[in-house]
């Protein structure tokens, strides 16, 4: 039984080993629980996940494993409307919300469900009409139906019988989902590279030995500097317009930023690079700088963060005077390319999502310009990015 | 040995007891993450004190390597003793300092060892205490001595998640997320922490507690250390339940509201909403 189990979390992509399984197994000869499910997902769950951001599919996968096994009981004499029409809405993604257009929309579906609510008393199993489980009716968990929804499958105190693993507490722990500022900086600590600088403050055994040997055997002690993260960033966020819509993730990915290197510039620009970028937003009219300036001031080995979604009209990157805000002599492709040329490591990130790119000329004009370093503003796509930088 | 249920000042909630009790059984480390000041540290703490055994301590810092769990040769006493013409220089075990993870394992009793923050150290470091945590044992290349331990220590891990640790690190313990408690499980919290506090009083910053962390947009969520504290002061100030639901309804910052907000952009934001709800008025 257990093994069945274990492969159907693999195949919900849980990542644990034989070792946790067996490990598992043990727990269950030690007695560690006895006779319950609920003890048995907790324990399982604390043996096989070893992340939060796992927990959702293991609830999913649990859940998948032991619908055959524990049927719920549902007490649905009092649920009030306003409840469950805002857990729906939750709940609900657009395939989902498209298919509830077949049974004439949520309203209707409300409608109906509450009508069936004052026929229906009893508890119900099976079947094709009442609010249960295992049945084919639109309403009740664990159904068939297409367009049906699903209840007591979401944690409320009124459903004593409702499981815990149907809560899905940690849905939004998954990490291909939530981009928060936590995240950022764990994919930024990959952006490393150690060097000796500054002050001497740690002994250095090696050279002690050595120094006192050629001491005559008397103590000469030597210090050297203790290691620190040498990386040196300059980051490029593009600002306004179309960036509206992203600006919650850039917040988080610059104050991530911010925190987690000690050598960081940044600068802004609107929607591509020309002679100008500028350091403060709100004076951004006054106080510019010459990207000639950038280029002769930084060292190569700075790494280059472009943040943007390229999202433009191809001419403002490919023609001179293609800006929409001023006329410039030279266009943005060639600044870009000035930039690329000098600095080694560029990338671009994109908070467009990855699907949309193929739908705008301007994403691919520019990531042929960055040559193809260009990726997604999600944890893959940063730590893919930072894996291009180093 | 005896299982654990929580004690007088910690509530642990089921899931965390049985948790705690096969990482006990089983004799494996047992990682526990969760949301700062949710009492991870705590735990072990409480735990060692529930068992009526020793604790021992590792708290890790940036600079912390895995050798110092397990003992520090101190060369340069020894190079010191040695010029000087001291005795003790011809025994090289006088300059083996034990580490928290060699106390741990010689310890009479089954010691509880917490290993804090560990999150905190290189990127490496857990991979360097593979071995010592699987077998429990390690080898002492100056004395040429193998330190075994007597009984496996209870071994605690915290983290706050700002690396992530390796895979096989990871697959060699349990894990346990502390969820942040619901209203019910916070008030068993509180009553533990406090004997004579109003129930009304309790009732209404519980409920400013929780539609504080309701509040879209805020950046550091307030967390259960911090509702303790912010109780605390409301019990000294003495406050009146009157002025906390008359907070709670017209959103107006609460009072002593220092102890629960930690970041000026969320008092600035609290203080905009309160602004808006005064004007809509």
């Amino acid at each position: 039984m257990l093994i069945d189990f274990f492969f159907k979390l693999r195949e919900y992509r849980v990542p644990c080993t034989v070792r946790e399984l067996l490990d598992l197994i043990s727990a269950m000869k030690e007695r560690v629980i006895f006779c319950s499910v609920d003890d048995f997902y907790v324990i399982s769950r604390v043996i096989l996940v070893k992340d939060e951001s796992h927990f959702d599919k293991f609830d999913r996968a649990f859940a998948d494993y032991f619908k055959g096994v524990v049927s719920i009981d549902l007490d649905l004499s009092n649920i009030p409307k306003d409840w469950l029409e805002k857990r729906f809405q939750k709940q609900l993604s657009a395939e989902e919300k498209a298919q509830i257009k077949k049974l004439g929309g949520l309203e209707e579906l409300m409608k109906t469900l509450q009508e069936r609510l004052k026929e229906q008393k009893k508890r119900h199993e099976g079947g094709n009409k009442w609010i249960g489980t295992g049945g084919t009716s639109p309403f009740g968990a664990y159904g068939e139906h297409p367009g049906g929804m699903r209840i007591g499958q979401d944690g409320n105190r009124n459903f004593s019988a409702a499981k815990v693993w149907d809560k899905r507490e940690f849905k939004n722990l998954d990490a291909n989902v939530e981009l928060g500022t936590r995240n950022i900086k764990v994919a930024l600590r990959k952006l490393r590279q150690f060097a000796r600088t500054g002050s001497a403050e740690e002994l250095d055994l090696d050279n002690t030995i050595k120094a006192t040997a050629k001491n005559a055997g008397y103590l000469d002690v030597k210090m050297r500097p203790e290691r620190h993260n040498s990386i040196k960033v300059l980051m490029f966020f593009d600002v306004g317009g179309s960036m509206d819509d992203y600006i919650k993730v850039c917040e988080e990915l610059f104050s991530a930023v911010h925190t987690e290197f000690k050598h960081l510039e940044y600068f802004y620009f609107h929607n591509c690079m020309y002679e100008h970028v500028w350091h403060d937003n709100s004076r951004r009219y006054q106080e510019t700088l010459d990207v000639w300036d950038i280029i002769h001031r930084f060292s190569k080995d700075y790494k280059i963060i472009f943040v943007g979604d390229a999202t433009m009209g191809p001419y403002e990157i490919a023609y001179p005077g293609g800006s929409v805000e001023h006329w410039n002599e030279e266009p943005g492709s060639v600044w870009m390319q000035r930039l690329t040329d000098h600095f080694e490591h560029c990338i671009w990130l994109n908070p467009q999502p990855v699907q949309y790119w193929n739908y705008y000329q301007s994403i691919g004009l520019m990531k042929q310009l960055m040559a193809q370093r260009m990726y997604p503003m999600t944890i893959e796509g940063l730590s893919d990015g930072i894996k291009e930088l180093l | 040995m005896n299982t654990f249920q929580g004690t007088e000042n910690y509530i642990a909630s089921k899931d965390l007891q049985l948790a705690v009790n096969a990482a006990i059984a089983l004799e494996k480390p047992l990682l526990i993450k969760g949301e700062p000041g949710t009492g991870k540290t705590m735990l072990a703490e409480e735990l060692a004190e529930a068992l009526g055994t020793e604790l021992i301590q590792w708290h890790i810092k940036s600079t912390t390597r895995a050798q110092q769990g397990l003992y520090e040769y101190d060369a340069v006493s020894r190079l010191r003793d040695s010029q000087l013409g001291n005795e003790d220089v011809k025994d090289i075990g006088n300059y083996i300092v034990k580490g928290k993870l060699w106390q741990g394992f010689i310890a009479d009793e089954r010691p509880v060892l917490l290993i804090d923050e560990i999150d905190k150290a290189d990127i490496e470091f857990p991979n360097d205490l593979l071995l010592e945590l699987d077998k429990m044992e390690f080898y002492v290349y100056e004395t040429q001595e193998k330190i075994v331990a007597k009984q496996r220590p209870i071994v605690i891990i915290t983290s706050n998640n700002e690396k992530e640790l390796p895979d096989a690190f990871l697959r060699r313990c349990f894990f346990h997320y502390i969820k942040f408690p619901d209203k019910a499980e916070m008030q068993s919290i509180v009553d533990v922490h406090f004997d004579n506090i109003k129930q009304t009083l309790l009732d209404e910053a519980l409920a400013l507690f929780f539609n504080l962390r309701e509040l879209p947009g805020i950046k550091k969520k307030p967390s259960t250390s911090e509702l303790i504290d912010w109780l605390k002061l409301l019990v000294a100030e003495d406050i009146s339940p009157e002025v906390l639901r008359e907070s709670n309804q017209t959103k107006v910052i609460p009072p002593l509201h220092g102890a629960l907000l930690k970041n000026e952009q969320d008092v600035h934001l609290f203080e905009k909403l309160a602004f808006m709800n005064r004007g809509g008025r």
